[in-house]
């Protein structure tokens, strides 16, 4: 094709970007700095409370993704590595939230154009008619395109009652796009994993392409505590000296009772704490200071049908 | 006969990786994209056949261009072009438009004058392919 006016020259013409020579010394350091995927990692830590086996997970990927850049640019070529994971968990054990630092993790390191989150349910993929599944699940991941398409509770794709439920067109499209356009998009499927594991057994060839399974373990109480705290502070609440144990004590109590749902139980307590506390500073006081309004006191919890054993 | 219509008509067909950056350029502006096939090129249908439907909400090229892919292999020799709609208030428009596939082989139109009264002449365009049936004309 000869030169057009004023064209540049196409993207393929150009010559390729230098290849370091067999003897240069790379800094790693520098390269993990300006890739910026420390900040990140950081907030991961900071923001994240437990999670130890997430976070390892994570950071061997950042790592491998690092190592691969460099190695590319001495010329070394090697498969872009399948990012396809599988979360599974209790309820409230950070999925999401995980999902979301990936997706920027993933952007910050070049695998990922965009890096944004886009969250599924089987409602957004799979149709009501013959037909209609296809163009809707193709829909969702044209969306996430140049980020991460996550599908929370993905066995409710696989129905193994019904035969012709059309969920399993939909787990077809997901396969075609997550093998041939890996570059383009990373699936993320979440879960609890007892039925994660009998959805992998009944889809074989979604279990293998998917290269991460990682388990987000149940927090601990102390865990738990640290995590309300962190809540708080984000809404701008303290607790008084005394609510501390009160506040201990709720949180070992709720996790004995049944639909304990980790954090996300844990934001419930604060939630109603808030209504109590609000509804309490308008009984009784006709004047507060800025510490009456931060500070929960110890009946705000204590009033939680959790003590009273039921 | 080389058809040129819409944006980028007097330049060579794109390349894959240019219709890539027209396509984020497009999406980086907010303009949702469209793909339309034909087998009748002529200048005054406008409306061409709608290859799914307009694509909203994306953040990246590739969904696109899976559709364009799509759309080539069912249609290897129709024309295609990519639609992107400014649907900003005030503008509500077409914003760039470009043909992404054409046949290998165009025979272009076919100039008809018609004598009309008072030694008047009406001038048609008509397109040799169209003498065809739809499906089997390129």
């Amino acid at each position: 094709m000869t030169a057009f006016g004023m064209r540049p020259p196409a993207p393929g013409e150009e010559s390729p970007p230098e290849l370091l020579s067999p003897d240069t010394v790379v800094d790693l350091a520098r390269e993990r700095a300006e890739s910026q995927v420390d900040e990140v990692l950081d907030a991961l830590d900071t923001e994240l409370v437990g999670l130890a086996p997430v976070k390892t997970r994570i950071r061997q990927i950042a790592a491998l993704l690092l190592v691969d850049r460099v190695r590319a640019r001495f010329g070394l070529e090697a498969a872009r590595p399948s990012l396809h994971m599988c979360f599974t968990g209790s309820p409230g054990t950070g999925k999401t939230t995980v999902a979301v630092r990936l997706a920027e993790l993933l952007h910050r390191l070049g695998y990922l154009r965009k890096g944004h989150l886009v969250s599924v349910t089987r409602d957004d993929l799979v149709g009501q008619y013959v037909g209609h599944t296809a163009p809707k699940t193709k829909e969702v991941l044209k969306r996430a395109m140049g980020g991460v398409l996550f599908i929370d509770e993905a066995y409710y794709l696989y129905r193994a009652e019904n035969e012709r439920d059309y969920g399993q067109e939909a787990i077809e499209i997901l396969l075609q796009v997550m093998e041939n356009q890996r570059d383009d998009v990373v699936v993320v499927l979440a879960g609890y994993a007892d039925r994660m594991d009998s959805f992998f057994s009944s889809n074989p060839g979604m279990s293998s392409r998917i290269a991460h399974h990682i388990d987000f373990p149940d927090y601990d109480t102390a865990e738990l505590e640290e995590i309300g705290l962190l809540m708080l502070a984000r809404e701008g609440y303290g607790l008084a000296d005394e609510t501390g144990p009160v506040f201990r004590s709720y949180i070992e109590l709720r996790r004995e009772q049944p639909r304990f749902a980790n954090a996300r139980s844990i934001r419930n307590a604060i939630e109603r704490a808030r209504l109590r506390h609000a509804s309490r500073l308008m009984a009784t006081a006709a004047k507060v200071d800025l510490a009456a309004l931060t500070t929960l006191r110890p009946e705000d919890f204590r009033a939680s049908r959790v003590f009273a054993g039921g | 006969m080389r058809i040129t219509q819409g944006t980028f008509s007097y330049l060579p067909d794109l390349t894959d990786e240019e219709i890539t950056l027209q396509i984020a350029y497009a999406l980086d502006n907010g303009w949702p994209c469209s793909i339309e096939y034909t087998d009748d090129p002529h200048p005054r249908n406008s409306y061409w056949e709608m290859w799914g439907l307009p694509m909203f909400d994306l953040k990246d090229p590739a969904g696109v261009l899976m559709e364009l892919n799509e759309c080539r292999r069912t249609f290897p020799n129709h024309y295609v072009r990519l639609n992107t709609y400014d649907a900003r208030y005030g503008r509500q428009t077409t914003a760039l438009q470009f043909i992404v596939q054409r046949p290998a082989n165009e025979p272009g139109f076919r100039l008809t004058r018609q004598e009309t009264a008072d030694r008047q002449v009406r001038y048609t365009m008509h397109a040799y392919a169209t003498d065809r049936p739809e499906g089997e004309r390129y």
